[in-house]
């Protein structure tokens, strides 16, 4: 029986493999979600089927109540709030993790008082179910309120905070305390180690707090990234505590992609990790140098009405739109759609130039773009889209200045020096965001 | 010690293999790999099934934390698969 379960996680892990392969076309995504989809029910019912498993009610009345309220949020969340949501999703699956781990060990100290009970000698566990043990508390614990915080300070609701000092001197005291304690742990009684782990517990939950909140909002979108590659690592230590392999090598799986994206996203705000992670907010270190900005351009741009803009559209033939988070913001995406279309009709090529960081997390802008209806091999990705700029008659920036900002690429003084940058600059006419808003 | 290594060794083999396949994927699709990936780390409610059913070697404080866990878990799998199809469904309708 064990095997054949065994056999059941082998073949929903393959079945995620499968479906992850087909995100790497929008053609097959569809399908490829829902085989990821059907290996997580085999999964499922696997485990269900599991000889340890005798009683079920409290099972299915936890599975429904998971599922109402993941069916509600995926039905009602705003295709702009998708940076909160997977920021939730990823604190749920850390909690999820938690909360395994911690009943692993009150089930481990059953076994063990139930065999003294008998008589019988118990093995102590071995050193790795331990250290994977507080692994997977730590992980989960940092996941659960780290991705909270980041859900907190992308609603705006916590702004970036001037104690940067404070929270790294608790981050150091807070990694002081749980080396010490692991070694206790790992070292001393293990099976008599409740309060130890429930404070344990307690400091992981406060270090999630205190490496999140030092980071301005403008950097949630890496924070997120890497709070999902925390998320499948939290999921592969509790695979090494139960001994499952499917749990390990799915949990694997999301923790590499985690990283991808994350490293993807540094690039493309040309910072390090661990800048981000430990040098505060980007907002606190420098204030954007406007006047290099102003000067640069200087001459350069003319104001323009409504009507001059429809002019110079109407004799364009390429014309590039710089879509930002501005956009989104100001819910233009179906109004540019309109004018995209329009053009068209007009046998004007249009593109969109996507920057990697536009929108507020990876890939977040085409999402956008896809909701108005745009279609998908409209939207340019920045490398193709630079060296075009030049035959470009019209490129149209609607709310994204910092991606376009010359200042990135000339100005060494600039905060933003060195970010990648859509060479708009190279377009024949320059326009600002304030005219298409008549249109 | 021999199953240790064994299991780690399908640890880095499985992040290999992630590494290898998720670097193929366009960053058009970002946003949904990151949400279809919340769903299937959804996949610790295997886990969580096992520690609350297991009806001899359990406390009641056991079965709560794992029912805890079940209901976190599946609010992953099934927010994540739902959103992540309905992302897929506006990239898919379109005709260029």
């Amino acid at each position: 029986m064990s095997v054949f379960i065994n056999i059941c996680y082998l073949v929903a892990a393959v079945l995620f493999i499968y479906g992850i392969k087909g995100m790497t076309s929008p053609k097959t995504a569809v399908r490829g979600n829902k085989l990821s989809a059907i290996g997580m029910l085999i999964a499922v019912v696997a485990a269900l089927v599991d000889n340890n498993v005798v009683s079920y009610l409290y099972i299915i009345i936890g599975l429904i109540v998971g599922a109402a309220i993941g069916a509600f949020l995926a039905r009602r969340v705003q295709m702009t709030s998708m940076p909160e949501m997977v920021a939730a999703l990823n604190g749920f699956g850390g909690g999820a993790s938690l909360m395994v781990a911690a009943a692993s060990y009150l089930e481990m100290q059953h076994l063990a008082n139930a065999s003294i009970a008998k008589g019988v000698p118990f093995d102590h566990p071995p050193l790795q179910w331990s250290i994977a043990l507080i692994l997977s508390i730590l992980i989960g614990a940092v996941t659960l309120t780290g991705s909270f915080i980041a859900v907190g300070k992308l609603m705006g609701k916590l702004g970036d905070t001037s104690q940067v000092k404070m929270f790294k001197a608790i981050v150091k005291v807070c990694f002081a305390l749980l080396i010490a304690g692991s070694i206790y742990f790992c070292y001393g009684d293990t099976m008599h180690a409740d309060t130890l782990l429930i404070i344990m517990i307690v400091i992981c939950l406060l270090l999630g707090v205190a490496l999140v909140m030092p980071i301005g909002g403008a950097d949630m979108p890496v924070v997120i990234a890497l709070l999902n590659s925390y998320s499948g690592l939290a999921g592969s230590a509790t695979g090494f505590v139960l001994g499952n392999n499917g749990l390990i090598i799915t949990g694997s799986l999301v923790g590499a992609s985690g990283i991808i994206l994350t490293t993807i996203m540094c690039k493309a705000m040309n910072r390090s990790l661990t800048n981000v992670l430990f040098g505060g907010s980007m907002a606190a270190q420098a204030g954007v140098s406007k006047d290099e900005n102003d000067a640069f351009y200087a001459g350069k741009v003319k104001m323009a009405s409504s009507e001059e803009v429809a002019m110079m559209l109407d004799s364009a033939s390429k014309v590039v739109f710089v879509p930002g988070y501005g956009l989104a913001v100001a819910q233009a995406q179906h109004a540019t759609r309109e004018l995209a279309s329009m053009l068209q009709k007009k046998g004007i090529e249009v593109k969109y130039a996507i920057h990697p960081v536009a929108g507020r997390m990876p890939g977040h802008m085409n999402v956008l773009l896809a909701e108005a209806e745009v279609p998908y091999e409209q939207l340019v990705e920045m490398d193709v889209i630079n060296p075009e700029f030049a035959q470009t008659d019209v490129a149209i920036v609607l709310g994204a200045n910092d991606v376009t900002n010359p200042a990135a690429s000339k100005d060494p003084n600039s905060p933003i020096f060195g970010m990648p940058i859509l060479e708009v600059y190279n377009a024949l006419d320059r326009y600002g965001q304030a005219y298409l808003s008549p249109l | 010690m021999e199953m240790l290594i064994l299991t780690f060794t399908i640890f880095v083999l499985a992040i290999f293999v992630g590494v290898e396949i998720i670097n193929k994927v366009p960053p058009t699709l970002h946003t949904p790999l990151m949400s279809g990936t919340n769903a299937i780390s959804g996949i610790v409610v295997v886990g969580a099934i096992i520690s609350s059913g297991a009806g001899e070697h359990t406390s009641g404080l056991s079965t709560f934390l794992g029912v805890l866990g079940i209901v976190l878990a599946t609010i992953n799998i099934f927010g994540g698969f739902l959103v992540t199809d309905r992302m897929l469904q506006m990239f898919k309708k379109k005709k260029g």
